[in-house]
């Protein structure tokens, strides 16, 4: 592969997924791109480039961003957000959603499916809680690839071993040949949509709780600006938006402010009418005059 | 330094158990079957164990229940590592006290994530 083909098969990648490839990933470019010729039975590099730039060749630009995308993903990644999620976030909702008894939750990035089957177990053992109340789960992915085996509900040995508890797998799963398959129950908690993040995400309307984690960090400044302003518009007043424990908000929006710990990567729309200030929040954002204007005062309590 | 017993009767998956769980900081024991390992529990009881099912002399559950009932016998946290994948087999170990389960083959990733799990991490 040379410089020019990298330049032309990186400027694709970032049209179609927004994932900004530094240039030292060649390497890797160039490893999904030998299973890409292998799966078209498409001989060269130069060739594919050319069928790649064809107006025909929507569906290999798509197939290209898909394989480039990264899955990595297990269940009940990272503990420490899925504490504070029974801990924290969802205690909050209870409350602040008693009247209605409705949640809606969203993984905005659900690549095959640990992220929501795991909120959906995660619910399962606090049901006890939650009788009477309508909880749905809509998970997202761009990767229809990945969206098939998030629905199949079908993992392989070693995956069901990362993360969770063999409690959790002998409740919630059932054996599948060789492999493991989640419970019904579970399952259906979830429903799945495919749904690029670049394009417009507004027709799934509003939630509680968005979960969108290490998605973002592949994304250059200007698209995870314009990602997030779409997230945050679909994020009820008084919801939850979680992010990777490590990624911030800071620069990109100035709706937005952290939870303190323990809940690290957890923003929440700011305060304006609340007793709880910044400070106490965590948050060191840009200074807060401005956004005390732009929206209506509403009371919220903040956790 | 948390202290782990390995128990199985094949010296090659003791090894590699031994150095993945060294690099996690954890000072190793080792035996080869159920019984050596309920001898060296009497004299000093371990952290943890990773537990074989099938052996020769004593089998990881006959083990797990002797170990048990010994005196300070509840302490130690217990993770199976066998080739058994079937739910009976599992539903067995956690009836008979054993605190996680790994099936085999395993690599670094699997047995760190489920140390994570019961706190040993």
């Amino acid at each position: 592969m040379n410089a020019k083909q990298f330049e032309f098969l990186r400027h694709i990648l970032k049209q179609y997924s927004g994932i900004a490839l530094s240039a030292d990933k060649q390497e890797l470019m160039e490893l999904r791109v030998e299973k890409l010729l292998k799966e078209q039975r498409i001989s060269s590099v130069a060739e594919l480039c050319e069928a790649l730039s064809r107006q025909d060749g929507e569906s290999l630009r798509w197939r290209l961003a898909e394989l480039m995308a990264i899955q990595e993903t297990y269940f009940f990644r990272d503990k420490t957000v899925f504490s504070c999620f029974t801990d924290t976030i969802l205690p909050a909702l209870i409350e602040r959603r008693a009247s209605t008894r409705h949640l809606r939750i969203w993984c905005a990035a659900a690549a095959t499916g640990q992220e929501p089957y795991s909120i959906a177990m995660a619910l399962a053992e606090m049901r006890a809680k939650l009788t009477g109340w309508k909880v749905d789960i809509l998970a997202t992915d761009f990767s229809e690839e990945a969206l098939m085996k998030a629905r199949s509900g079908v993992y392989r040995q070693f995956e069901v071993q990362r993360g969770l508890p063999v409690t959790l797998l002998l409740k919630y799963f059932g054996r599948n040949g060789n492999d493991w398959e989640i419970r019904p129950e579970i399952r259906q908690a979830v429903s799945f949509r495919q749904q690029n993040l670049l394009h417009n995400s507004m027709r799934h309307g509003m939630f509680d709780l968005i979960f969108c984690r290490n998605v973002m960090i592949y994304f250059d400044q200007e698209t995870r600006a314009e990602v997030l302003g779409r997230l945050t518009q679909q994020l009820s007043n008084d919801g939850f938006l979680v992010l990777g424990a490590t990624e911030t908000v800071r620069g990109m929006s100035e709706e937005l402010g952290p939870l303190p710990t323990p809940c690290p990567g957890v923003y929440q729309h700011l305060p304006y009418q609340t007793g709880m200030g910044e400070e106490e929040l965590g948050y060191l954002g840009p200074e807060p005059q401005g956004r005390l204007m732009r929206r209506p005062a509403v009371k919220r309590r903040y956790i | 330094m948390k202290s782990c017993l390995v128990v199985d009767d094949s010296p090659v998956i003791r090894k590699v158990a031994r150095r993945i769980l060294e690099d996690l900081k954890f000072s190793i024991s080792e035996a080869e079957d159920g019984k050596e390992a309920l001898e060296q529990c009497r004299v000093s009881m371990p952290d943890a164990v990773l537990l074989d099912w099938n052996m020769p002399v004593m089998d990881g559950i006959s083990f797990l229940v002797a170990l048990r009932k010994e005196q300070g016998g509840d302490r130690p946290i217990v993770i199976f590592c066998t080739t058994e994948n079937d739910i009976d087999h599992i539903t067995r170990a956690i009836t008979a006290g054993a605190n996680e389960y790994i099936m085999k083959p395993f690599d670094r990733d699997i047995i760190e994530s489920k140390f994570h799990e019961v706190g040993l991490l």
